[in-house]
């Protein structure tokens, strides 16, 4: 393939993008995480939530700054990428953005100030308010950014004018496109799971080296506790999800199955081998009528198969096919591990005495970010060749950019983001390791005030 | 009545642009005077004066960004790719000194001296990059109806180099005034001494700049009055205020330097910024594109831009209101408040 500012540009948006979407799937998550512990330390006045809460808070202020430097990046793209995009989609979805902007960004960073350094000059009440405010703007940048990519799934509420440009006819079926709410509580789901897989991780992972204390096994079950719930409501969420994506875009849900014929008692593949240039798979382990079933709600139902539309108009099969089903076998084995969790701690003395559990819930930290990225695979490439859904293709919303510049700002953002990442993971997992402290005697140390931490380091 | 909706949009993505450059600017500032300090500990105690409010500066630019995009797409799109490289230059180097606020305090040796550089480093190529951004934008963008059609190294010239040694000069003044304003003892009066170099610096590199602007289009110099080597001074004379609030701000930055006096200077580099501000803008309005799109060309539609108004009425003072809290609230000498630890 020859390598164009097309799919260079391709690359590096979804080289950045996937990059960035690990940090707020994990702080959107966290920043609710910490905003409950803090309101439980209030209201109850226990240490451990307090000693839970000074240590997720290091977390949260380096992954939060990842995200926010990663963001900054987004902002720019679109217009330095995909110029085209901006010209035809601002008219619809640029208030979206910029709303995002001034409702969620300045909100988070702001009060972020508050949260990290401003532990004795406010009181405990303000301080919570401020933890409270950075996560709710958090959910809120999030709505802004499911509603604009709802829209660019299935885009409704607009208008061509005759000279070919986008105008909004209608600003609720903008923001509130048909997809939206389902995918909205998708993400949101998705990163609380997330948070609840890496702090169920850290505290086994306590537990198993450093035995049960009362900090880690309060972490623990109240990850067991969010797994139990909405690990199996991410199911329900995801299946309603994907019902609207077989309406609205039924050449993606052909994809995702693997299905090229058009046809009732549709069988489901467990695993398969798409291939686009046979129009076939190569092989496939398959359920007889379950696909229809799945997918329709009935066995007797017709469901369109990828040799419905033109050659040209069908999405990449083989990367979606397969993102789905990392997704929903990690989601599964979510549920599985929350059912277990539950179970020991109904049944049993409790899961920190389990240390097949204890590994397996060590072993699952990684799995929300997995699954986060795989899902948005399944969204973004399998909307492809469409970057706004039946209204503007991708190979046409590029910038008029050649390929030696985007090669060169590819290399260095690969460059510079495997360094970012891996020192920020490296950092990351060395707190995770050192785990929460005991409970502070100097009950007024503030949270997560990179000084306090610095002084025992080595100054350089 | 109709309200002139680009205009307003115009007006509201200058403020925006200004803002950031007054705020981002004192950050990135402190972020090259990094090497200079005389200790860590004095290291430590310029991050930790930004490190509250490092991260809503920087929304400003991303309001900038967001904004064109929202407001005026036919510029956002024409500008990012004629200024391509500079702009993910500065994206990078944003990154790599955003990140450092918190690397640097969990690195070890190696790790903490590697992100002490990083901060610096990311400090001056951001500021290098915005540099050659303007310099690039008011030189000029070669379009072919309302799309980009230049070459990918347009924004380098002479000229750009020019403007991006002078904003470096310019935000290292707004640095260390800032820091002569929130530290005491010997970092305030190494501040000084800083901001000392830095005032004679920008002062003579604004002049150099701004004869250069009149030099690098046509338009400018007819604006000012510049004519066939000559000043028509009906056309300078109602500009004069201008420069004069630059030199007012030279003043009162001398001023404050000398007295040391809280944030006196860093309000007198502040007037300097705003003179030199308006003073481009005067240059190039009502092109966003200079020279072939004015902001009415370049603007998205008005009920966009009408919908957008009414949530900035509501959102933007509220904005503005808990962003002065927070400065309020980290107000005072950093160190020399025992709160802060």
């Amino acid at each position: 393939m020859e390598l164009d500012a097309l799919i260079l540009s391709r690359l590096q948006f979804a080289f950045t993008i996937a990059f960035h979407i690990i940090f707020p799937s994990f702080t959107i998550g966290l920043a609710s995480y910490l905003a409950v512990l803090e309101g439980l330390w209030l209201v109850t006045r226990n240490e451990a939530f307090k000693a839970l809460y000074l240590f997720w808070v290091k977390v949260f202020a380096i992954s939060f700054g990842m995200g926010v430097v990663s963001g900054v990046v987004l902002s720019y793209q679109l217009g330095t990428n995909w110029s085209v995009f901006s010209q035809v989609a601002s008219p619809v979805i640029g208030p979206l953005l910029a709303f995002e902007v001034l409702t969620a960004f300045f909100l988070e960073a702001s009060f972020l100030g508050v949260m990290l350094f401003g532990w004795k000059k406010v009181g405990p009440r303000l301080h919570f308010a401020a933890t409270t405010l950075v996560a709710i703007g958090t959910l809120i940048s999030a709505f802004w950014i499911l509603s604009a990519n709802s829209w660019m799934q299935h885009p409704t509420g607009f208008e061509t004018l005759p000279d070919g440009t986008l105008r909004a006819a209608d600003w609720w079926k903008v923001i509130f496109s048909p997809t939206f709410p389902e995918r909205f509580a998708h993400m949101v789901l998705a990163a609380y799971l997330t948070t609840a897989l890496v702090v169920g991780a850290a505290s086994a992972w306590r537990i198993l080296k450093r035995g049960a204390d009362e900090a880690p096994c309060l972490g623990l079950r109240m990850a067991i506790g969010m797994f139990a719930i909405a690990a199996p409501l991410q199911l329900v969420v995801g299946d309603l999800s994907g019902k609207e994506v077989m309406r609205v875009q039924p050449a993606k849900l052909a994809a995702i199955e693997a299905f090229w014929e058009t046809r009732t008692e549709q069988p489901f593949h467990i695993a398969a081998w798409p291939d686009r240039a046979t129009e076939g798979n190569r092989f496939e382990i398959s359920v007889p009528k379950l696909g229809s079933l799945i997918t329709a709600g009935s066995a007797a139902a017709e469901v369109k198969g990828l040799k419905a539309f033109a050659p040209q108009d069908r999405p990449p099969v083989f990367i979606v096919f397969w993102s789905f089903r990392v997704m929903v076998g990690l989601g599964l084995l979510m549920i599985a591990l929350g059912a277990w969790g539950g179970w020991l701690m109904w049944r049993t003395r409790g899961p920190e005495y389990s240390r097949p559990f204890l590994w397996a819930a060590v072993a699952m930290g990684p799995a929300g970010f997995v699954a986060v990225i795989a899902g948005w695979i399944v969204a973004e490439v399998g909307r492809q060749p469409y970057v706004i859904y039946g209204v503007l293709r991708t190979a046409d919303a590029v910038s008029p950019v050649g390929p030696g510049q985007v090669s060169a700002s590819l290399l260095a953002f690969m460059i510079i983001y495997a360094v970012v990442f891996s020192v920020g993971a490296l950092y990351i997992l060395r707190l995770i390791g050192e785990g929460p402290e005991t409970p502070p005697e100097d009950a007024d140390e503030p949270p997560g005030n990179p000084l306090a931490a610095g002084t025992k380091g080595v100054r350089a | 009545m109709s309200l002139d909706l680009p205009l307003i949009w115009a007006a509201i993505i200058a403020t925006a642009v200004l803002l950031y450059v007054l705020l981002d600017g004192f950050d990135l500032g402190i972020g090259i005077l990094f090497p200079f300090a005389a200790s860590p500990a004095e290291r430590d105690t310029m991050m930790d004066s930004i490190a509250p409010v490092w991260d809503g500066n920087e929304t400003w630019l991303v309001l900038g960004g967001g904004g064109l995009f929202a407001a005026f797409p036919f510029a956002y799109s024409a500008l990012m790719p004629a200024l391509y490289l500079p702009v993910i230059l500065m994206l990078l180097a944003l990154i790599l000194r955003g990140v450092a606020f918190e690397f640097r305090h969990h690195g070890r040796a190696r790790g903490k001296a590697f992100w002490t550089g990083a901060f610096a480093g990311g400090s001056l190529v951001a500021t290098l990059a915005q540099g050659l951004v303007l310099g690039g934008f008011i030189q000029g963008v070669t379009l072919k109806g309302r799309d980009f059609a230049g070459g990918p190294f347009d924004w380098l010239t002479p000229y750009t180099l020019l403007v991006a040694v002078g904003l470096v000069a310019g935000y290292v003044l707004l640095g260390a005034t800032y820091l002569i304003w929130r530290t005491s003892g010997d970092l305030q009066v190494r501040a000084r001494r800083w901001a000392w170099i830095a005032a004679a610096a920008t002062a003579g590199l604004l002049a150099i700049v701004s004869v250069a602007t009149l030099l690098v289009h046509p338009r400018i110099a007819e604006r000012w009055g510049f004519v066939d080597g000559a000043f028509d001074l009906s056309a300078l004379f109602p500009l004069l205020p201008i420069p004069l609030v630059g030199l007012v701000g030279l003043a009162v930055v001398v001023l404050g330097i000398r007295r040391a006096h809280h944030a006196t200077s860093l309000g007198g580099a502040y007037l300097v910024f705003l003179s030199g501000y308006i003073g481009l803008a005067i240059g190039f309005f009502p092109y966003i594109v200079p020279y072939g799109m004015d902001f009415r060309a370049a603007a998205n539609a008005d009920n966009a831009l009408g919908l957008m108004l009414v949530g900035v009425g509501i959102l933007l003072p509220a904005v503005l209101g808990y962003t002065v809290w927070v400065y309020w609230l980290f107000r005072g000498k950093v160190g020399g408040d025992a709160g802060y630890h």
